[in-house]
C-alpha cells in the first residue's frame, strides 16, 4: 500500500498499486487482484476520478509500447500507458502531431480516451475520442472487446469519456494530423469585457485553429472582466526549440504560495505584460500548448491541502449570462484563481456518452483548498451551472453534487449498463454509490 | 554510436530501455529472448521509435545446445554486431533456494552457467570481428555474499570474474568488455520490494549502459554511487559483516 494523490493533491490515501507491464499478462494480473480496482494512468486528472482509496489501482504507465505507426496516413497505435509527449517525440519529426491535445503532454493515451480530453482547437477538431479508430478494452472478467466508431459502437461510445469504468483500455489506434513543423503562429488581443471576448471568439474561429482566453481574476470586482485572447495556427517555420531546461518545485511549501495577494499581483502583471507585447509572434509548440509542463510538480505551489479545479461548460443560449454570473459569484467570494481560462466550444457532437464538451462556453479555474469556504463557493458555482443546463468536467471534479451529474450527463443511465462490475472509483462511489 | 546491436534477454525492463535508446538512434537490433509474444511487442515498439531494422530470435538461456545456432543466425542478420548486451537473469526466491538444492542450482544455471556459455561464444565472434563492445549485466550482489540473496549473488560473482578475465583477454583485440553493476532498479523483477531513495528507474540505468557500450571501460556501477557503497561494504571486516543484516 502506498499514498497516491491526483493532480489536485486534495488527498493522500493509501492504495495498492499493481504495475501492469505487459499487455499479454495484464488480464491475468487483473484477475488475480482484489476487486473493485481502477485503471490509473499518469495521475494528471485533478479530483477523485483516478482514485480508489484503500483499493487497487491498475497502473498502466508500464504499458508504454508503440504497436504501429504509418507515417503516410498518420495513423498510430500504442498501448494505453504511452504519454502524449512520447507520441509527439515519435510523430513530430515525421510531420505529424496529435489532432487534439490537452494543456499537458504528460497524460497517457488511456487517460486521454477515458476522459475524452479536449484542447484549444475543440471548435475545429472536437475531442481526442473523435480521432480514435479503435480501442482494445480489457474487462475484469478477462474478456477483451475491440471497439471503434464502426465496430461495437456502443462499447466505444461508453468507453470514450467513460472515466475508466467500462474496463481497462489496453491499446488505442488513432489518427494524427499533419504539421509542417513544431511552430505555432500566434496572435493575441486584450479584451475588457465579456462582450468583447465573445466578439473576438466569433471572429476568430474561421481563421484560427487554436483559440483560448485567459481572464484576470483580479479585475472581476470592477464589473467587466479583462483578459487576453490567444489564437494560433500551425506554421512551417519559426524560432528554435526552447533550450530552457525544465525545473521542479522541490518541495511542498507549508502554506499555499497561491494566495489572494500573489494572485492579484500575478494577474495584473500577466495582463500588462501580454497587453504590451507584440500582437503577432511565432512560438514553439511547447510554450504554446504546455506552458506549465516545464515547471515539474507545479501543483505543489498550492501547499499541503492542495487545490480544486473547477471546469464547467454552459450551452450557447445561456453562455453570456451564466459566465457573467459565475464570475460575479467568484468575485463576491473574494477567492480567485491564478489561471482562469475561457473558451468557446464548437457544435460537434462528442464521441462518448459522457464526453464533457457541448456547444457553448467553458470556464476553468483553480482554487487553493481553504476548506469550507472554498467548498461553499464551488457549490454556488455548481448551482449556477445546473440552472444554466451546463455540466462540470469529471476529469477535474471533486465536488459536484449527484444531481448535477445526472442533469449534465443525461446518458448516464444508459452508460451504467456498460460499467465493469469489477471497477469502481472514488468519484463513482461519491456520485452514484458504487 | 553502435549501429548493429544484439540484445539477449530482450524482454527485461533494463534491456528494453537500452534497446529504445538505440532505436532512437536508428540502429538495427536483434532481440533474443524466451517469450515470443513479448518479444514481438517490444520489436514493434522499437520499429515505431525509429529502429532501422528489428529481428526477433527465440532462445531459452538454459538450452545451451541451441545457443550456437541462434547466435550464428543473429550474426548473419546484419553482418556482425557493434555491440551486444547480455541481460537475462532471474531473481530466485532466496528462502526457497535455501531449502532446495535443486532450486539453488537451477538459479545458478540460468544466471551464471548459461551466461558463461553465451559469453564464450560471443567473445570468439567479437574477437574475429576485431571490434565492438560486449556488456553483461552483473550485480553488486556479486561483490559480497549476503544472507538475503547469496544464491543470486554467487552467480553474479561468477559472471563478474568471468567478464573480468574476458576483458583482460580481449583488451588487445579491439573488443571492450563491460561489466554492468546496477543497484536497485524499479523493474518487474523487483516489483515486490519496498522502494526507497536508492532506487533508480530502468531508463536511468539504460543511459549508463548505452554510454558504456559507446565509449565506456571496465566495471560500470549504475547509478554511479553504488561503486562507493560497494567499496565500503567490501571493506567491512568479516567478523563485523557476519552480524549485519543487509
Amino acid at each position: 500500500m502506498r499514498p497516491v494523490s491526483s493532480w489536485g493533491r486534495l488527498s493522500r490515501d493509501l492504495h495498492e498499486v499493481v504495475d501492469l507491464d505487459e499487455a499479454g499478462s495484464a488480464g491475468k494480473r487483473i484477475a488475480e487482484s482484489r476487486q473493485p480496482g481502477l485503471p490509473f494512468g499518469n495521475g494528471r486528472s485533478y479530483g477523485d476520478v483516478c482514485l480508489n482509496a484503500g483499493g487497487i489501482l491498475w497502473a498502466t504507465r508500464g504499458l508504454d509500447r508503440f504497436l504501429a505507426f504509418d507515417d503516410r496516413t498518420g495513423v498510430i497505435e500504442c498501448e494505453a500507458g504511452v504519454t502524449l509527449k512520447e507520441v509527439i517525440d515519435v510523430a513530430l519529426p515525421r510531420g505529424w502531431f496529435p489532432a487534439v491535445t490537452p494543456g499537458t503532454q504528460w497524460v497517457t493515451v488511456g487517460g486521454a480516451v477515458a476522459n475524452d480530453v479536449h484542447g484549444k482547437n475543440h471548435h475545429r477538431n472536437g475531442c481526442f475520442g473523435d480521432h480514435v479508430e479503435s480501442l482494445t478494452l480489457l474487462r475484469t472478467d478477462g474478456s477483451r472487446i475491440v471497439c471503434g466508431p464502426g465496430l461495437e459502437p456502443e462499447w466505444f461510445r461508453a468507453t470514450v469519456g467513460g472515466l475508466g469504468l467500462t474496463g481497462l483500455v489496453l491499446a488505442a489506434r488513432f489518427r494524427l494530423r499533419p504539421v509542417a513543423g513544431p511552430w505555432i503562429e500566434c496572435e493575441r488581443h486584450a479584451f475588457q469585457s465579456l462582450e468583447q471576448f465573445f466578439a473576438l471568439s466569433d471572429a476568430s474561429i474561421q481563421e484560427w485553429e487554436y483559440t483560448v482566453s485567459w481572464i484576470d481574476c483580479g479585475s472581476l470586482r470592477e464589473g467587466e472582466p479583462r483578459g487576453i485572447f490567444f489564437a494560433g495556427n500551425h506554421v512551417g517555420s519559426g524560432e528554435e526549440a526552447p533550450t530552457r531546461p525544465s525545473r521542479r518545485v522541490p518541495f511542498t511549501p507549508p502554506m499555499p504560495l497561491v494566495n489572494r495577494l500573489s494572485m492579484r499581483a500575478f494577474n495584473a502583471l500577466y495582463y500588462r505584460v501580454n497587453r504590451a507585447g507584440p500582437e503577432r509572434s511565432t512560438k514553439h509548440y511547447q510554450p504554446f500548448f504546455y506552458p506549465l509542463d516545464t515547471l515539474l510538480e507545479w501543483n505543489r505551489l498550492y501547499g499541503p491541502r492542495g487545490f480544486y479545479q473547477f471546469q464547467c461548460v454552459v450551452p450557447t443560449a445561456n453562455q453570456e449570462a451564466a459566465v457573467r454570473e459565475l464570475l460575479q459569484a467568484i468575485a463576491g467570494s473574494g477567492q480567485g484563481s491564478f489561471l482562469s481560462v475561457l473558451k468557446t466550444f464548437g457544435a460537434r457532437p462528442a464521441a462518448g456518452m459522457l464526453s464533457f464538451p457541448m456547444a457553448g462556453t467553458t470556464l476553468a479555474l483553480d482554487f487553493p483548498n481553504l476548506g469550507p469556504t472554498t467548498l461553499a463557493l464551488l457549490q454556488r458555482l455548481c448551482a449556477i451551472v445546473d440552472a444554466a443546463d451546463g455540466r462540470v468536467y469529471p476529469a477535474k471534479d471533486a465536488f459536484m453534487p449527484a444531481g448535477l451529474l445526472l442533469h449534465g450527463y443525461p446518458e448516464w443511465q444508459d452508460f451504467s449498463h456498460f460499467r465493469d462490475p469489477g471497477i469502481s472509483s472514488q468519484m463513482s462511489r461519491r456520485l452514484v454509490g458504487h | 554510436m553502435p549501429q548493429r546491436i544484439l540484445v539477449v534477454g530482450a524482454t527485461s525492463a533494463i534491456a528494453h530501455a537500452v534497446s529504445r535508446r538505440f532505436a532512437a538512434a536508428h540502429a538495427s537490433i536483434v532481440l533474443v529472448g524466451r517469450r515470443a509474444e513479448a518479444l514481438e511487442a517490444n520489436a514493434s515498439d522499437l520499429r515505431v521509435r525509429g529502429a532501422a531494422d528489428v529481428r526477433v530470435a527465440l532462445l531459452d538461456a538454459r538450452d545451451l545446445p541451441r545457443h550456437a545456432e541462434v547466435i550464428a543466425d543473429a550474426f548473419a542478420a546484419f553482418g556482425g554486431f557493434d555491440a551486444a548486451l547480455v541481460a537475462w537473469g532471474v531473481l530466485p526466491d532466496q528462502a526457497a533456494s535455501e531449502r532446495s538444492a535443486e532450486i539453488a542450482v537451477a538459479a545458478f544455471d540460468t544466471n551464471a552457467r548459461s551466461v558463461i556459455a553465451l559469453l564464450t561464444d560471443l567473445a570468439n565472434r567479437f574477437e574475429s570481428q576485431g571490434q565492438g563492445a560486449i556488456a553483461v549485466l552483473s550485480s553488486p550482489a556479486g561483490d559480497r555474499g549476503r544472507a538475503s540473496n547469496y544464491v543470486y549473488g554467487a552467480a553474479k560473482a561468477a559472471v563478474t570474474v568471468f567478464a573480468s578475465g574476458l576483458r583482460n583477454r580481449l583488451h588487445t583485440k579491439g573488443v571492450r568488455v563491460l561489466t554492468i553493476e546496477p543497484g536497485f532498479v524499479d523493474t518487474p523483477m523487483t516489483a515486490s520490494f519496498k522502494k526507497g531513495p536508492l532506487w533508480a528507474r530502468p531508463e536511468r540505468v539504460a543511459e549508463d549502459i548505452v554510454r558504456a557500450l559507446d565509449h565506456g571501460f571496465g566495471v560500470v556501477y549504475t547509478p554511479w554511487f553504488w561503486r562507493w557503497i560497494m567499496a565500503i561494504i567490501r571493506l567491512v571486516p568479516e567478523r563485523v559483516f557476519v552480524r549485519l543484516k543487509l
